[in-house]
């Protein structure tokens, strides 16, 4: 039995290995591409431009090396919790690149896990950069996280990503009930961009917004992480069960559609 | 013990049903429409280990729609289906370690990186150990003639080099049931014969269960000595390649040169004129009378050379949907 178990983790591990190292070096073929996708999420870094010229933040106790900070951390939380797998998926559906996958004894979303995965790695680089510019030109901003800080905020950006690409993978199994599940994609924009912190930290809304805004996943999906990088004070265990009961929703969910989507499926363009 | 069956095998599909013009768009986008289409209806057959067996029909006769049902990609809507002892929709991992699906159209190798890599991740999911994989790759390569095109990228291979790297990548897990839905669709002439010979050879080594789809009769005349053929979702003949030529073409064709020969309608009691090129003539002949015919025209005139064969598969199966025959 346990002998099995270890067969098992050891041709889990196999498959992960190389499915990272396959698809991170498929993604380094990309990499100008995906140097531009990372310039093109510095929203946070505009909306940081914003804050800055208002006097809201210091009405708000918002010191601007605070600001800095936290709208740096969110660009890299951002950076690290991108998904696109309803895009990738529905081309994938509608060309008949699905097939393939679906014949294979491997479930089809871990490959584009690897691909979220591996995507991120070659996207750190530029991200380093982008970071060392805004220090050269911020320097004041400049801070260290303690090794602990950093270490949870690691693992708050992963859950972060696992809760964004278990809520994208929910509406990505739409795609077998209609052919542009892309579309309803980017109706989950407005809420995350305005509940995740991304456009103001939570601490600008009023008190009823901002505990409507808790009761959601967005938060989690950002300002958790980003509080965790900057050093905020954040409430660590608050953050943690809600990314917990979040993915205890919406993982039997996403398996359920999966199953039903299945069977509709025409297996179109194959 | 047959390996593959179904039996009365059905497949709808809810299909939109949209005219066009912009008249045609409102109305489909405020009463959308759809209409029932009956890909398959009802086909019923078995397949025993080891056979090739050639599936025949017309574009949009339901071939590949049995073959998405056979591996499990799309649920049937009626009927029963069951290859290597499992429900194929079910997919469980020991039925599809069992199978493969080539498509001659698609591809499952990693566009920009050369299928060594596409291998290796084929090799680790299909839970093959690096030294045997190498050993399998090593067979296959030398079988479909393959060396440093496992290296390129395969957006740098060409089509024939590229089909046989998906073949590669297909076979790796040494799968006991393949279905081939035209595996050499677009490729000239040598790889064609290359992918047959491959295929052949395949069987005979492993022993495995093949059912093919193709538009090229050389596909099918070279491999299958069954065949299959469905024509608007419905089987409408099962059973050997020769038989098929015997049911569907009662006559045989006689090609003859003569030192000189006389205005076609001379031949009206002989068989039905076919053409003439020069001094080349073809008739055909009913099978029933060929004999008889071949000594009256031997008799009758001064012939030079003279052969008698089945007019080609495609053109009898042609005919025969052009004529609308099946039923």
């Amino acid at each position: 039995m346990r002998g099995s178990r270890r067969l098992r983790f050891a041709r889990g591990w196999r498959i992960a290995r190389v499915l990272l190292s396959t698809q991170y070096a498929y993604m380094l073929e990309y990499r100008a591409e995906i140097a531009l996708w990372a310039l093109s999420g510095v929203l946070p870094l505009i909306m940081l431009g914003v804050w800055s010229g208002s006097e809201a933040a210091g009405g708000l106790g918002l010191s601007p090396e605070r600001l800095s900070r936290y709208f740096l951390s969110a660009f890299v939380v951002r950076q690290f919790t991108i998904v696109w797998l309803v895009h990738v998926f529905e081309e994938d559906a509608l060309q008949g690149r699905l097939s393939p996958y679906l014949l294979q004894p491997l479930h089809p979303l871990w490959r584009y896990l690897a691909s979220h995965l591996s995507e991120q790695a070659t996207r750190l680089p530029f991200v380093v950069l982008i970071m060392a510019i805004f220090f050269l030109f911020q320097p004041a901003a400049f801070w260290l996280p303690t090794p602990g800080g950093f270490l949870l905020a690691v693992v708050a950006i992963h859950l972060a990503f696992l809760l964004r690409f278990l809520l994208q993978t929910v509406i990505t199994m739409l795609c077998f009930w209609t052919e542009r599940a892309a579309a309803l994609e980017r109706l989950l924009l407005i809420p995350y961009l305005f509940l995740s912190g991304l456009v103001a930290p939570l601490e600008a809304f009023p008190e009823g917004v901002r505990a409507f805004a808790l009761l959601t996943p967005f938060p989690a999906m950002l300002s958790f992480p980003a509080q965790l990088l900057a050093g905020e004070p954040v409430d660590l265990a608050g953050g943690l069960i809600t990314i917990g009961v979040w993915a205890a929703l919406l993982l039997p969910l996403a398996l359920w559609l999966w199953q039903a989507g299945l069977r509709r499926y025409s297996a179109m363009g194959a | 013990m047959p390996i593959i069956s179904a039996r009365g095998l059905s497949k709808t599909y809810r299909v939109a049903d949209k005219q066009p013009g912009i008249g045609g768009t409102l109305r489909h986008f405020f009463a959308r429409r759809s209409r029932d289409v009956q890909a398959v209806s009802e086909v019923s057959f078995t397949i025993e280990p080891g056979e090739i067996v050639g599936f025949l029909g017309p574009n949009g006769a339901g071939k590949t729609t049995t073959l998405k049902m056979l591996t499990g990609l799309i649920h049937p809507s009626a009927g029963e289906v069951e290859v290597a002892g499992c429900a194929p929709f079910r997919r469980q991992a020991g039925f599809l370690r069992q199978i493969t699906l080539v498509m001659g159209q698609k591809q499952q190798l990693i566009w920009d990186l050369p299928p060594l890599d596409s291998l290796r991740v084929n090799a680790a999911v299909y839970g093959i150990d690096d030294a045997e994989a190498k050993r399998r790759i090593d067979e296959l390569a030398g079988m479909l003639d393959l060396g440093e095109e496992l290296t390129r990228p395969v957006r740098k291979l060409s089509l024939g080099q590229r089909m046989k790297a998906e073949l590669l990548a297909a076979l790796l897990h040494r799968p006991a049931i393949l279905f081939l839905d035209e595996p050499t669709l677009g490729l000239d002439v040598n790889a064609q014969a290359r992918v047959r010979e491959f295929l052949a050879d395949y069987n005979r080594r492993h022993g495995a269960t093949v059912l093919l789809t193709s538009h090229y009769m050389a596909d099918i005349t070279a491999l299958c000595r069954r065949v299959l053929l469905i024509h608007q979702g419905k089987l409408f003949y099962d059973g050997s390649l020769d038989g098929l030529t015997e049911r569907l073409a009662p006559h045989r064709e006689v090609r003859f040169e003569l030192r000189d020969p006389p205005p076609a309608a001379a031949f009206a009691s002989y068989g039905a004129f076919e053409s003439q090129d020069g001094q080349q003539l073809r008739l055909l002949v009913p099978r029933s009378e060929l004999t008889a015919t071949v000594s009256r025209l031997l008799a009758d005139f001064d012939v030079l050379d003279l052969e008698v064969s089945d007019p080609p598969i495609e053109e009898i199966i042609g005919r025969l949907f052009r004529q609308g025959a099946v039923s």
